[in-house]
């Protein structure tokens, strides 16, 4: 008896899972679908199969330049979030000095507050300083919200790492500096790339506060998906969409394999 | 946390000064960016929500006035009551869901997976790269009448044409939990996956059965992801307009196209910011709350 329904347990959990990635994958496969699909004007019926939307992505009006767009945000705010909140992740986890908990709990709160305020409350200022919404404002407001994603993320990898590690350089005659070169930081190294990482898939694909600070002339990718949906959105819509699951799911695997490769070489 | 243990015997005052320095020379450039670009905002806004509508408006200073009309806050929390409502029912309604598939999942992903475990994982993040609205707007249409789902059911009679699948309540919530569902089982197979098996090897040698040990070991030790995931999913999903604005009707509205529809269309810019403040502050209260309750502090 016991033995059958540890079988089932064992077995319901694994069919559960397989359930919920089904769930996971079925607008994904839809999307992957309807790609290949001969539309016109709205992508919403099934007209037929073709490559077309993959052999010539471009030719939807404004989605190269709004896919470019997305591309330059994530690139620099990536760069920009990563170098601040790494100094950040730094300050807290290596330093005792005054002020802690307060920093801490600024750092939190971006975190807990919705896009939406976020987003609105830029834009009240902007406007107030006379600013014109366009692509400055929007990575200022991706380096914002990206900022504490890598402070948490960073600051973790500081605290997992072997204290005795770096005494042991000291104790070999490494002054601070090249103890922090050739110990610290390539300890710290795999956990920043693991950040800007996320701080790019998260400027990539944010939309709630770019749509409050984009302005009028100027689109990202995800803005340009959801202003055309009323319109009939073209199916190199989902070609790119497409395209950008699959380079991330080579990329995390390639990075995967040549981490492995790396821990064995170890 | 101290500074690197220096083994030097001898060291200058201007060093040590400047290791004094050092965290504040870190902090700077990232902190001012946060206080000019998050704290200002957030400040700018409280002191937005309380203007008035001069009645003749030109420019975007000569529109309002300031009052200090605190009874704005009141007005507008009567006005978009049914949509705050909304709001933190569908979110807490997504959550739940959200933590229902989530759970099985991170447990199976951490305890059952062998060496499929990296994989796996990547595949939970893997939807993510595909844009987010794309896919709430493949959602609407393959829950639509049109499409072959909806007419394979028909053919079996488990639904007729009078059933609508989207354009409800239960589709945005299942849009939600659905949208969210990453950042509620990556926080959960992160405390799962630390739990010692010892820990649970133990239990069984106490004569626990398997559930027993599910839920008084593995359940309390798993406490910290469950906080941080429903953290994860709640506070993004209360704020939420793309979700309802696709897969709603005009019954369904949050709070979140409320204040979208005040800032980008209306333009009432004291409603939208004394709505926003009123969110964000219902918001902070219930997570101070939830995280003190579930006794995890050390939640950053």
């Amino acid at each position: 008896m016991s033995t059958i329904s540890r079988w089932l347990s064992r077995n319901l959990l694994r069919v559960y899972a397989a359930f919920a990635f089904t769930f996971l994958f079925i607008p994904v496969a839809y999307v992957f679908a309807f790609s290949f699909n001969d539309y016109h004007r709205s992508n919403i019926v099934w007209r037929g199969f073709t490559f077309n939307n993959w052999l010539h992505p471009c030719d939807a009006l404004e989605i190269c330049p709004a896919l470019g767009n997305s591309i330059r945000i994530g690139l620099l705010s990536t760069l920009v979030a990563t170098i601040l909140g790494t100094m950040i992740a730094f300050a807290l986890g290596r330093y005792a000095f005054r002020g802690k908990g307060a920093i801490n709990t600024l750092i939190f709160l971006p975190m807990a507050t919705p896009e939406l305020v976020m987003g609105a409350s830029l834009l009240t200022i902007f406007l107030a300083m006379g600013f014109n919404p366009g692509f400055w404002t929007v990575v200022i407001a991706h380096v914002m919200f990206c900022i504490s994603f890598i402070v948490v993320t960073v600051k973790a990898r500081i605290a997992s790492l072997d204290p005795r590690l770096e005494q042991a350089a000291m104790d070999l005659y490494a002054d601070e500096k090249e103890t922090f070169r050739r110990i610290t930081f390539p300890l710290v190294a795999p956990g920043i790339a693991g950040a800007a990482l996320l701080a790019f898939s998260l400027s990539f694909d944010d939309f709630i506060i770019t749509y409050f600070n984009n302005g009028a002339d100027f689109q990202t990718f995800p803005v340009f998906v959801y202003t055309h949906a009323g319109r009939g959105l073209p199916a190199q819509a989902n070609v790119i969409a497409s395209s950008m699951f699959f380079i991330a799911l080579f990329l995390v695997v390639a990075g995967q394999i040549v981490g492995n490769k790396r821990k064995v070489k170890a | 946390m101290a500074a690197i243990a220096p083994a030097k015997a001898i060291r200058s005052v201007t060093s040590l000064r400047k290791k004094v320095a050092t965290p504040y020379f870190l902090l700077l450039p990232g902190l001012l960016w946060l206080l000019l670009f998050f704290v200002s905002p957030i400040l700018t806004t409280l002191s937005m929500s309380t203007k008035t509508v001069k009645a003749d408006s030109g420019s975007f200073d000569q529109t309002y006035v300031q009052n200090y009309h605190w009874a704005n806050y009141w007005d507008f929390l009567v006005e978009s009551r049914p949509q705050f409502i909304r709001s933190f029912l569908y979110a807490g309604l997504a959550t739940i869901l959200a933590l229902a598939i989530a759970y099985p999942l991170a447990y199976a992903i951490a305890f059952k997976s062998g060496r499929w475990k990296n994989v796996l994982l990547v595949l939970v993040v893997a939807p993510y790269f595909c844009s987010f609205i794309l896919r709430t707007m493949a959602w609407k249409q393959i829950l639509s009448q049109d499409n072959f789902i909806f007419k394979a059911l028909q053919s079996l009679h488990l639904v007729d044409s009078s059933v609508q699948l989207t354009s409800n309540a239960v589709a945005v919530v299942v849009g939600l939990a659905y949208n969210f569902l990453p950042f509620m089982t990556l926080p959960l197979y992160s405390s799962l996956e630390r739990i010692d098996p010892r820990t649970l090897e133990a239990s069984g040698d106490l004569y626990a059965n398997g559930f027993t040990t599910f839920r008084k070991v593995t359940v309390p030790l798993s406490m910290p992801g469950v906080v941080a995931g429903t953290l994860l999913t709640f506070i993004p999903a209360a704020g939420d307009f793309v979700n309802t604005e696709i897969l709603g009707n005009s019954n369904t509205t949050m709070i979140g196209s409320v204040i979208q529809a005040q800032f980008n269309e209306t333009r009432n810019y004291p409603k939208a910011s004394a709505l926003s403040f009123i969110l964000m502050i219902t918001i902070l209260v219930m997570v101070l709350t939830y995280v003190r309750k579930a006794g995890t502090e050390d939640l950053v």
